[in-house]
């Protein structure tokens, strides 16, 4: 499903005395089957700006197209299971979201409002806390006697448990530890390559060298950049006015090239830069 | 009622003790007043004192809003159900009068003046100065051991859990909104079910934000409130004398006015 913002403009209370402009004249498409990154400073809008995605937030003016469905301002609030089922969010800490009884019963409560049958739901469950990393076990369990990272993972299970076909996910790892953090950015990678649509919000440039296809660059509600990431990492102009921090790779390869190293443009990923390195050392 | 709306008039800068002990006495006095000039005079100087906050007048519009049923239900009530012994129009136990429509009149006029007056307060007052100001007025209790410092840590603390608990609420709507929740949907039973999935993280999420800040406030060396000074001080100046003695004035006219 391609999704294509349109002049999106949104502004927070637009008619009190303390509105203030969310997003400011958008225009992106986030292309269907890839894994696109949005980065940018907290507060920048990136947030809002996924929020259109799944119809939560509404242009005020301008339109979001998600498959076939159009929003814009008049957008009623009805009818919007269809899309919602279509388009899964995790949210920022989306262990916040857990209520139920069991881990199975919560992870069961997505696919059902979205009207699977009792069976389907579980199976779908049972799948899905095997795809984020945790045994059946876990699934007669209270999600409220789970440690802080099987949570996190148990509320991805129920968002993944609808089989949404565009996946949102705003900074899912963060506060995870390490290793937890790369199993659960691999899963969302091979996610992507079983044919999702992956839209990850991050703070992490490594995680956005190592999995994105696409980079969106937000600043106060304006999209500033949009591009592949070793372009959007070669950028001076983001980098030299602090819009962009360099993934680790990329900030090493700048240091090499203080003691004699040159590269065309800087490496972003680790295998790119043993690469580069690797080259240059055997052609000296 | 409103919420406070940011602004720069004499009526945001009077000490909110002031304004708060005032406002009471206000409302008050209204059940004083018994007759078209004293109901006047009161009426001119709510407009006076709106005209002076330098609010517009729709805002307090606005706050007439969530009584008005009531305001109608009290008017309708008075306005049929007045005993007189000359009615203009009587059917069964309904009786429409002069007298009726009078004290309908005034009874309006009441709501109108309460509401006026108490939504200046809360337009013009932050909830932390009002809050300041309750405690500042309770603090002659501490000589019978009240808590007076505690009970005003406890209000302002439930004032900056007010805006966190909505975001918090907001955030888990919107969390079970994707996973295919339609609040306000279908019938009742299924209408309080879909609350469920609210209530309970936000249950949850408080309980741990109050101890979070409990420890905070602990490692912070906050012990029983005694002894703490104050960021924001609270001033009482000329203006808030001369208010004093105008409320003094118009008490004195209105006593004059009034009819026995």
């Amino acid at each position: 499903m391609e999704i294509t913002f349109e002049h999106v403009t949104h502004s927070y209370n637009a008619d009190g005395p303390t509105a203030s402009l969310g997003l400011d004249d958008v225009s992106l498409t986030i292309k269907d089957g890839l894994f696109t990154a949005i980065v940018g400073q907290t507060g920048s809008g990136k947030s809002t700006l996924v929020r259109h995605i799944n119809a939560l937030l509404k242009p005020t003016s301008g339109i979001v197209k998600i498959g076939s469905r159009v929003i814009d301002s008049e957008t009623s609030n009805k009818n919007l299971k269809s899309l919602r089922k279509q388009v899964g969010m995790v949210f920022q800490f989306p262990e916040s979201q857990l209520f139920e009884e069991t881990v199975e019963k919560d992870i069961m409560f997505g696919p059902i409002n979205f009207g699977a049958t009792e069976d389907q739901a579980k199976e779908s469950a049972q799948k899905m806390i095997q795809m984020v990393g945790l045994d059946e076990s876990y699934l007669s369990k209270s999600p409220f006697d789970l440690s802080g990272g099987q949570m996190r993972r148990v509320a991805i299970a129920g968002v993944l448990a609808s089989d949404p076909e565009t996946i949102i996910l705003d900074e899912p790892t963060a506060g995870l530890d390490p290793v937890g953090r790369q199993e659960i950015m691999d899963m969302f990678k091979g996610l992507q390559k079983n044919g999702k649509t992956i839209v990850l919000i991050t703070h992490n440039m490594d995680d956005v060298a190592n999995y994105a296809d696409d980079v969106a660059v937000i600043h106060s509600g304006k999209l500033i950049a949009n591009g592949l990431p070793k372009d959007i990492f070669n950028n001076n102009d983001l980098l030299k006015n602090d819009l962009l921090t360099l993934p680790k790779s990329a900030e090493f390869a700048k240091k090499l090239s203080q003691k004699g190293f040159s590269f065309s443009k800087l490496p972003i990923t680790i295998d790119e830069l043993g690469t580069e390195i690797k080259q240059q050392l055997n052609g000296d | 009622m409103g919420r406070y709306l940011p602004g720069d008039s004499l009526i945001y800068h009077l000490d909110p003790r002031g304004k708060f002990l005032l406002t009471f006495y206000f409302v008050g006095i209204v059940f004083f007043a018994n007759n078209v000039a004293s109901y006047a005079l009161l009426l001119a100087f709510v407009l006076f004192a709106v005209y002076l906050s330098k609010i517009n007048f729709g805002f307090f519009i606005k706050g007439l809003k969530p009584v008005f049923w009531l305001i109608l239900f009290t008017v309708i009530l008075q306005l049929l159900f007045t005993p007189s012994n000359n009615p203009i129009w009587h059917w069964g136990i309904f009786t429409l009068s002069k007298e009726g429509m009078v004290i309908s009149a005034y009874i309006f006029m009441r709501f109108i003046l309460i509401i006026f007056i108490s939504t200046l307060l809360t337009l013009t007052t932050t909830p932390i100065e009002i809050s300041d100001s309750i405690e500042s007025i309770l603090k002659p209790l501490k000589r019978i051991n009240f808590p007076v410092t505690q009970v005003a840590l406890m209000l302002s603390i439930a004032l900056r859990f007010v805006p966190l608990l909505v975001d918090e609420t907001t955030k888990i709507m919107d969390a079970q909104r994707a996973r295919g929740v339609d609040f306000g949907e279908g019938g009742l039973i299924k209408r309080i079910k879909s609350f469920v999935p609210i209530l309970i993280p936000l249950f949850v999420s408080s309980f741990s934000i109050a101890y979070d800040l409990a420890i905070a406030m602990e490692s912070r060396g906050y012990k029983d409130g005694e002894g703490r000074s104050k960021y924001r001080v609270l001033s009482w100046a000329r203006r808030d004398n001369l208010t004093i003695i105008f409320m003094i004035g118009l008490t004195i006219i209105l006593l004059f006015l009034r009819s026995y």
